[in-house]
């Protein structure tokens, strides 16, 4: 009997859990969290509207899922939580997919991918979260992998190996499913690789079309590496992009030039590196693309979430995307054509003096083999963290680090597979990954803040300030609340119109990743991976 | 039943030899030291721990080890100059280990020739008349309702296998267990158990094949099934087709 019965379950399961439409339409199902940035536009803008600046006080901890992996100091939690009808998928350090209980944080089922020993990720043995199509996920792995599982019981559907990890080719980008396409492509920067953006079969993970982010030879832009330079010239893939149907195209930051920090080795402006790239959907084909650092000298990649916006522009309707820049300008560029329309300093920059009318730096920093102090840092006023849009406020919230200056040195330094390729260092007045929980760094060499930039002119319209950096992402709702953490160990909520704290609770560990809000049998939930936990929170029961 | 006695057995000997030298062995040790032989062991030794010429764990025999604590050592430090390497492991949890492999040696006897038909018939048996990809999976074909095959050959052993298939009700192992429920409202709910508390019940929901929480306070009444839902091949196969669908399943050793 039990045996018919299951049979039939068989015969009746195989519909898909999540098809692509559900994903185009994200924002009609606010209770879910189907992609990096919850929607294909980059928001991170959750309509939910439970939980208000009124009620936020009463924000009480709903459940915490602890892991086995060390978050410091090399193995952040970064992964963005994806929900998906009550089951939440989360990335533990550095590949282990968790499938979970949204309201209870009870187990399902947990995958460990192992990676080689040969992996060599620049900066943390890291993940940044998952993708969901159908009934599968999709992960980047730290030794170059693009893994499918079944959502239903972690089984592996198939793997697609993106590059040698020998070679330092590492995916640690959650990938971004268009159509029946998952987009990724490999890390590496400091190693000397060649980048790509791909798309992959969701069905087979064979590849569909690559956009090699370093022009090949008789491929346009070429032309804008010196010599052999482009042999080894980066252009890394490291965090999501954003999707306009639309349009359908694809938008995606590229990572830095190598090596990092002497340009002299590779002489002209480096193409792709540093840029936006918006492509053709379908075919991969480049539709145009913005350069932000050209001949980058500082480790300036361009790799932060597109974030797509339909805006009222000097009067009349405007597609844009904004960027919040690691080179330290917030930009508003339109996003059919790519054309420059604001650029605006988010903190103390002197490596340039400003835009020019077509959004170029003015330069006035470089990296020299004596060494120069330049603001800011090589991490960015800010970086892959992810911002929040606001369609209410028009703000773009953005995690920032002030004040802060690295002293940037040229090297002559030869590739050798495997081998750190970065042509130079820089010095750090805040290390990129935290040292440890104690921090003794006055204010005054360098803090944190979550700042709020009006779309229509960049102006600063509030600051909340941290003595300590963060590497936290944020989150904004339709209830005018901003959610976002910081290196102390905090979470909080603020106020989306003025900044002003409304709640906030210590986690006890870095927050390194991105707020997610969902809700179950119409309860809302705030989630937010911290230290070695992700730790949920709901409003008290009244 | 033979088989169970032997299993019985197998867990009496092991535990016996462990006893001898002061660590009691459980079947939950035993348990928890078939799982680490099969997640970290088996690659190299292989499910039967005969892969490796010259060691053969089903024989009883241990070339380097003259007591557990020699072969716990082996666990714990590997041997030098050769690809056994050192393992992570507790001193207890190599107690564990030891102890499943005593326990193979024990249950070595039992074997039979199982592994030795056609795995090209067997495949066509799993994939035709044995109706085995309506309920379990194996790569990218069948469905997720029952335990999954792929790699099962690496990790399960052909005695094993042979066991589940004319035997079913035998051995119900934890990764493989059904709930039954029924919710207050009449409604009837079943799965695969994927995790349990004092309050819920994780289950992969049979039918909609999705992730599901049962919260206990809300079923009139709920089992986790003691009974295999798998059928019993013993009358349905001859022995001989028994014994393809076991080499062949035996032949899967990838994980995808």
């Amino acid at each position: 009997m039990l045996r018919t019965w299951l049979l039939l379950a068989a015969a009746v399961g195989l519909n898909a859990q999540i098809p692509y439409s559900r994903i185009e339409q994200a924002a009609r199902e606010p209770q879910n969290w189907l992609t990096y940035s919850g929607r294909l536009d980059g928001q991170r803008y959750s309509t939910l509207t439970q939980i208000t600046p009124a009620n936020v006080k009463n924000l009480e901890l709903k459940w915490v899922l602890q892991t086995h992996a060390p978050a410091e100091p090399n193995s952040k939690y970064e992964a963005t939580s994806l929900v998906a009808d009550g089951i939440l998928y989360t990335v533990q350090p550095p590949n282990v997919v968790v499938a979970l209980d949204a309201a209870t944080g009870k187990i399902f089922w947990t995958y460990a991918h192992q990676p080689a020993a040969a992996s060599r990720p620049c900066c943390g043995r890291i993940n940044r979260g998952l993708a969901i199509l159908g009934h599968t996920l999709f992960m980047g792995t730290i030794d170059g992998y693009l893994i499918a599982l079944d959502a239903r019981d972690g089984h592996l559907m198939w793997s697609n190996k993106l590059g040698r990890p020998e070679e330092g080719y590492s995916v640690t980008v959650a990938p971004l499913i268009v159509k029946d396409k998952v987009i990724a492509g490999p890390a590496g920067g400091e190693f000397g690789i060649s980048g790509y953006l791909s798309a992959y079969s969701a069905e087979t993970g064979k590849e569909l079309w690559r956009f090699n982010t370093i022009p090949q030879p008789g491929e346009p832009g070429h032309e804008s590496w010196g010599g052999d330079s482009w042999k080894h010239g980066g252009g890394s893939v490291w965090t999501t992009g954003s999707y306009d149907p639309e349009l359908n195209l694809i938008y995606w930051g590229i990572g830095n030039a190598g090596p990092d920090w002497n340009g002299d080795l590779r002489p002209g402006d480096n193409l792709y590196t540093s840029s936006f790239i918006a492509l053709d959907a379908d075919t991969g084909k480049l539709k145009w693309h913005f350069q932000f650092t050209p001949h980058d000298e500082f480790d300036f990649d361009a790799t932060q979430v597109p974030v797509l916006a339909d805006v009222e522009w000097q009067g009349k309707p405007r597609k844009v995307v904004m960027n919040a820049n690691r080179n330290g300008y917030f930009y508003v560029l339109d996003r059919v054509t790519g054309e420059f329309l604001l650029g605006k300093p988010m903190g103390k920059i002197t490596w340039a003096s400003g835009l020019d009318a077509k959004g170029v730096p003015i330069r006035t920093g470089h990296s020299t083999p004596e060494g120069s102090i330049v603001y800011p840092e090589n991490q960015g006023i800010t970086n892959w963290y992810n911002p929040a849009f606001s369609p209410r406020t028009g703000m773009l919230y953005v995690p920032c680090w002030m004040d802060t200056w690295s002293v940037y040195t040229s090297r002559v330094e030869p590739y050798q597979e495997g081998n750190w390729y970065s042509g130079g260092g820089a010095t750090h007045n805040v290390p990129p990954l935290r040292p440890g929980p104690v921090t003794r760094r006055l204010p005054d060499i360098a803090w944190g803040a979550i700042q709020a930039f009006d779309v229509k002119t960049g102006a600063v319209k509030w600051q909340f300030k941290m003595t300590d950096v963060t590497d936290s992402g944020v989150l904004a709702t339709a209830t005018d609340l901003v959610f976002a953490g910081g290196r102390e160990g905090y979470f909080y909520a603020l106020d989306a119109r003025t900044g002003k704290e409304l709640w906030k609770t210590m986690v006890g560990g870095a927050v390194s990743a991105g707020p997610t809000a969902y809700a179950v049998d119409g309860k809302e939930y705030i989630s937010i991976p911290a230290g070695n936990a992700i730790f949920t929170f709901g409003l008290r029961e009244q | 039943m033979a088989l169970k006695r032997v299993l019985a057995a197998t867990l009496l000997t092991a535990a016996g030899l462990a006893a001898q030298e002061g660590h009691g062995v459980s079947p939950a040790d035993l348990e928890r030291g078939m799982q680490i032989f099969l997640n970290s062991c088996a690659g190299c030794h292989g499910p039967d721990g005969d892969l490796i010429s010259g060691v053969n764990f089903s024989s009883g025999q241990f070339r380097r080890a003259q007591t557990d604590n020699d072969l716990r050592q082996i666990v714990r430090k590997g041997i030098p100059g050769t690809p056994m390497p050192p393992g992570n492991y507790s001193d207890q949890e190599a107690g564990m280990i030891v102890a499943y492999l005593h326990s193979m040696a024990a249950s070595g006897a039992a074997r039979r020739a199982t592994s030795t038909g056609d795995p090209a018939a067997g495949k066509s048996i799993v994939e035709g008349k044995g109706e085995c990809l309506q309920c379990h999976r194996i790569g990218r074909l069948g469905t997720v309702a029952g335990p999954d095959l792929t790699g099962i050959g690496g990790m399960r052993r052909a005695v094993d296998l042979e066991k589940s298939l004319i035997d079913p009700d035998a051995e119900i192992r934890p990764d493989n267990m059904t709930v039954r429920a029924v919710a207050k409202d009449g409604t009837k709910i079943s799965g695969r158990l994927m995790n349990m508390d004092t309050y819920s019940l994780q289950i992969l929901e049979s039918g909609s094949e999705r992730l599901r929480t049962l919260r206990k306070g809300q079923l009139r009444e709920y089992e986790v099934l003691k009974k295999s839902p798998m059928p019993n091949y013993r009358d349905k196969l001859s022995a001989q087709e028994i014994s393809d669908v076991v080499t062949y399943l035996v032949s899967l050793k990838e994980n995808m």
